[in-house]
């Protein structure tokens, strides 16, 4: 029904990278074949039927009555039932399997990313490597990333679509997420949350690189950049449509748990100071 | 003196809100001088602002759904020409503006036209297939009328005076609290959902209170059309869902008004239970909205197949079944704010369950066209066009309760493509149906025919043209709510998209057509018999449009199709049943109490918006006031005259006898 070219796929979700984004498209297209099994049938029966019913068909035949069939309706209940009772194992098994907070099955040992939204900039911590990066994400292939997500102001949604699963950012609270990139490349992320005015321009690269070209980007971040301590972090609370990308040489030992457990203050919002704030939004820009 | 009200709250430096306002303000002010220089306003204050007649509030409602489309619509318009400008640019609406279209479009287009729509349908045609005289509650059926014209209201004034919500249709939080959103914009949205949802929720107070103790003698449950049953499963909804509703903008007030903190980032809020909450009301909403159109798709296949409906008791046991079940089901809005497996894949199932009591209507609907007679009239246009479209949005639907399906379609425009798939091809295209089936009935003349089929073909074409490329920019992985994009793939789908729009627009614009055509041409499409389409149910048996009071008598019900039987021996008879003797009735008062509550409630919301606390003060002192009054009046009823009965009804009467005699088959 869609007509998806190959180019088109390029770019999307059928097209991913990762074990995740591969199982979940599987599921997806074996959902939907299943069910395009009884949708069709569905529609070509509805348009024959309303065609060859049609009053002006006079070899038709006409029972004004009938409406009532038992081993019909048995028929009728049982096809949807069959079809749900097999896509609801599908859907409990592949739920379990597919958990964003499971680890994935890979030898090595997971890369552990630590994600911030902010208004309206995405900040990139790499705990064990003490660097951090904003509007990018540089990963190795073929090594389990572990996320641990929250949020600095309003909820996001993490999500890059040809890695797999999205999951929220939200204040106060962290999810996990477990991806992995297996090819070399610049994959497109976004947030898939409104969150306010900036929302729009939220997006990152993720650069999926060799280990070896990951480990030189870490050396580089490490030689330039600023320090991201509690002052920097301040000026990263405040509202900015800013999508520059740039990296940090050091961040503050426990950062994203004071963000996470609100021990930080949450992002400013709007500033209260413009008089219109208050009234009418137009004319703040 | 007036609050935060100052002259910065109008735009006069954004020209397209700006002239949008001029030019509807200009619209109803030149309305308002015709209908007074023509001498209307006692025939409207009369007639139509103070009935309690529940077949004027119903056309009332519809009415109002339908500007407040043309609204929703042009919101529509203005998102698909912004996106089709805005790659690598910056399109002609600032995100401030932007933000405020699509929160209205959703708004709008949920609560004040899908809501009304529904609501109107089932305020004409209920009280009429129940064969009785009114709602059990008149009065309030008038005072919820009014109300939700005043939410309707609001939203619009927020248009010039103010902003609209920059949050969504849904204000999650923290976005949606004051840290985050200080203008008014979401106490707009709040203090607007507050009126109409009290309207709403009396509207459910009303139907289940009716259907369940107002039945016409002889008509038991198991005798109940199918649109009553569809009906009482959407009121029981409203009955218990909107309270959740209310509640939960209520908090949202009181964290902004007043410092609470049930959802903000500060001080132990839960911005989750907000989105636990909203869904919890949202989705039973989503049934709301369809029960009552798949009610009216019954009764249009079963009368234009010219058969009984075919499953009568799995239809009941389906539209029960999803009423139960609607509300066990929220958490598929969120599959991905991290609930563990367990629980995705719980609310997952049971997501995929409630797809099997649809599945069955639809296989019922089916079984009614087989061996019938079909009139391919545009009324059943739109239920063939419904069933082709609704079963691709319901299985785009159940692929989305898969749990990591989801996960990867979560929020994108596949989703969005989705909702539409079953809101226009299921609700709207039901609500059409329904209207262009009750017109006769309401109006006393049918409507142009050849300008209904082809705005449903440019309505049907033009929606597979708006939508399916939504579909694919969600596999493409691009969002709702852009109002600027860079991904070269997604161009092309957002272009045609928006000529998917345009199309829409012409359906749109040749139903007014069709409407002022047929208004012109009534004199020759009278529909004398009352009973245009050879119907079924004891509405056809009244004349058209029928008396305030009804029915001359209230019939006896012996059977599920009980005006089919009733011609059925007459036709056998070739004469009608003897003539009944007739009484006088005592119908309903005008009351201008509905209107009235409705001034004083939009008052206080405005002064609630604006901070302007006096103004609150007087317009709850006058809804009470008013309500007062109300209670203490005297003279409930007018008394009509047996005599005046029997002359209205023996003209029906006759009417039906010469249709009778004029060879009906």
């Amino acid at each position: 029904m869609f007509a998806l070219g190959a180019s088109v796929c390029a770019a999307s979700i059928l097209n991913p990278v990762g074990p995740v984004g591969i199982a979940e498209r599987t599921i997806l297209l074996d959902s939907l074949a299943i069910m395009l099994a009884i949708v069709i049938p569905t529609i070509v029966a509805t348009l024959a039927f309303a065609y060859w019913y049609r009053a002006s068909n006079s070899r038709a035949r006409y029972m004004p009555d009938w409406a009532y069939s038992g081993r019909l309706e048995l028929i009728i209940w049982s096809i949807p039932a069959l079809v749900v009772l097999f896509l609801g194992g599908i859907a409990w098994l592949s739920s379990h399997r597919l958990d964003p907070a499971q680890p994935l099955d890979s030898p090595n040992r997971p890369l552990e990313i630590q994600v911030v939204s902010l208004d309206w900039r995405w900040l990139f911590i790499y705990p064990e490597q003490n660097v951090a990066s904003i509007n990018e994400l540089v990963v190795p292939v073929g090594v389990p990333l572990h996320f641990r997500i929250t949020s600095a102001t309003v909820m996001n949604v993490f999500f890059v679509p040809r890695l797999g699963s999205e999951i929220y950012c939200m204040n106060g609270m962290v999810t996990q997420l477990n991806l992995q990139a297996d090819q070399v490349g610049v994959y497109p992320g976004l947030s898939a949350q409104f969150s306010g005015d900036g929302f729009s321009g939220m997006h990152f690269a993720v650069r999926a690189g060799t280990p070896r070209e990951f480990n030189d980007w870490l050396a580089h971040s490490r030689k330039a950049g600023a320090q991201l301590d509690d002052a920097a972090y301040g000026q990263l609370r405040r509202q900015s449509q800013d999508e520059r990308v740039y990296a940090y040489r050091e961040v503050r030992a426990g950062l994203f748990d004071d963000i996470a457990s609100r021990k930080l203050p949450p992002g400013e919002g709007p500033r209260s100071s413009d008089p219109s704030a208050q009234v009418s939004p137009h004319g703040r820009q | 003196m007036l609050g935060k009200l100052t002259w910065q709250a109008i735009p006069f430096d954004q020209p397209i809100p700006l002239a949008a306002s001029a030019l509807v303000a200009l619209a109803m002010c030149a309305v308002l001088v015709w209908v007074a220089v023509k001498g209307y306003v006692p025939y409207l204050w009369r007639e139509w602002i103070t009935s309690v007649d529940h077949k004027r509030i119903g056309v009332m409602y519809c009415l109002l759904a339908l500007v407040m489309l043309l609204r929703g619509f042009i919101d529509a318009l203005m998102m698909r020409s912004q996106q089709a400008l805005a790659f690598h640019a910056a399109g002609y609406l600032p995100p401030e503006h932007y933000d405020q279209i699509f929160s209205a479009h959703g708004t709008i287009m949920i609560f004040f036209v899908a809501m009304p729509f529904v609501i109107g349908l089932m305020n004409f045609a209920v009280p009429l297939q129940l064969g009785i005289r009114d709602v059990a509650f008149p009065t309030m059926n008038s005072v919820s009328f009014w109300l939700t014209a005043a939410g309707a209201l609001l939203v619009c004034i927020s248009l010039i005076i103010g902003e609209f919500a920059r949050t969504g249709w849904l204000p999650y939080p923290p976005l949606s609290e004051l840290a985050y959103s200080p203008g008014v914009g979401v106490d707009y949205y709040l203090v607007a959902l507050q009126i109409s949802g009290v309207g709403t929720l009396m509207t459910g107070i009303n139907f289940v209170t009716t259907i369940l103790k107002m039945r016409a003698p002889g008509m038991r449950y198991t005798r109940m059309p199918i649109f009553c049953w569809t009906s009482l499963a959407a009121n029981l909804l409203i009955v218990a869902a909107f309270p959740i509703l209310t509640a939960t903008l209520a908090m949202l007030l009181l964290d902004r008004y007043f410092g609470f903190h049930f959802f903000t980032n500060e001080a132990g809020g839960s911005p989750m239970m907000f989105v636990n909450l909203i869904w919890a009301w949202g989705h039973p909403e989503v049934y709301i909205l369809i029960l009552p159109a798949f009610g009216v798709f019954s009764e249009v296949t079963s009368t234009f197949s010219g058969k009984p409906l075919f499953g009568y008791r799995s239809m009941v046991i389906a539209t029960m079944a999803i009423c139960l079940l609607s509300f066990t089901v929220w958490l598929h809005h969120f599959f991905t704010m991290g609930a563990g497996a367990d629980v995705n894949g719980f609310f997952g199932i049971m997501s995929m369950i409630i797809a099997v009591p649809t599945g069955v209507k639809i296989f019922n609907w089916l079984f009614t066209m087989y061996r019938g007679r079909i009139r391919l009239t545009s009324t059943m246009l739109w239920v063939i066009g419904f069933i082709v479209t609704f079963v691709i949005g319901g299985m785009t639907g159940v692929l989305l309760a898969v749990p990591p399906a989801d996960f990867v379609l979560h929020n994108s425009l596949f989703l969005v493509a989705h909702f539409h798939n079953v809101v226009i091809g299921g609700v709207l295209f039901g609500a059409f149906a329904g209207s262009a089936y009750w017109f006769p009935k309401a109006f006393g003349f049918t409507l142009d025919e050849r300008l209904g089929k082809a705005a449903f073909w440019f309505w049907f074409v033009g929606f597979y043209v708006a939508f399916m490329p939504l579909y694919v920019l969600g596999i493409l992985g691009m969002t709702r709510r852009m109002q600027h994009f860079d991904q070269p793939e997604w161009r092309p789908w957002v272009l045609i998209a928006g000529l998917g729009a345009l199309l829409i627009l012409c359906g749109i614009a040749l139903q007014i057509t069709q409407l002022l055509v047929s208004i012109r041409t009534r004199e020759q499409r009278r529909d004398t018999a009352g009973d245009p389409w050879d119907g079924r149910t004891l509405e056809w048996s009244t004349a058209s449009p029928p008396p305030s009071f009804n029915f001359a008598v209230l019939p006896q019900v012996t059977q599920v199709d009980s005006y089919w039987g009733v011609k059925v021996k007459a036709r056998e008879a070739r004469r009608l049943a003897d003539e009944p003797e007739y009484e006088s009735i005592e119908v309903p008062r005008h009351s201008a109490t509905g209107f009235i509550t409705a001034f004083f409630a939009t008052a206080t919301g405005f002064a609630m918006i604006w901070h302007i606390w006096w103004l609150v003060a007087l317009g709850l002192v006058g809804a009470y006031a008013t309500f007062v009054v109300f209670a203490w009046r005297d003279v409930s009823e007018t008394r009509i005259p047996a005599a005046a009965v029997a002359r209205i009804d023996r003209a029906n009467r006759a009417a039906r006898a010469h249709a009778l005699q004029g060879g009906h088959a």
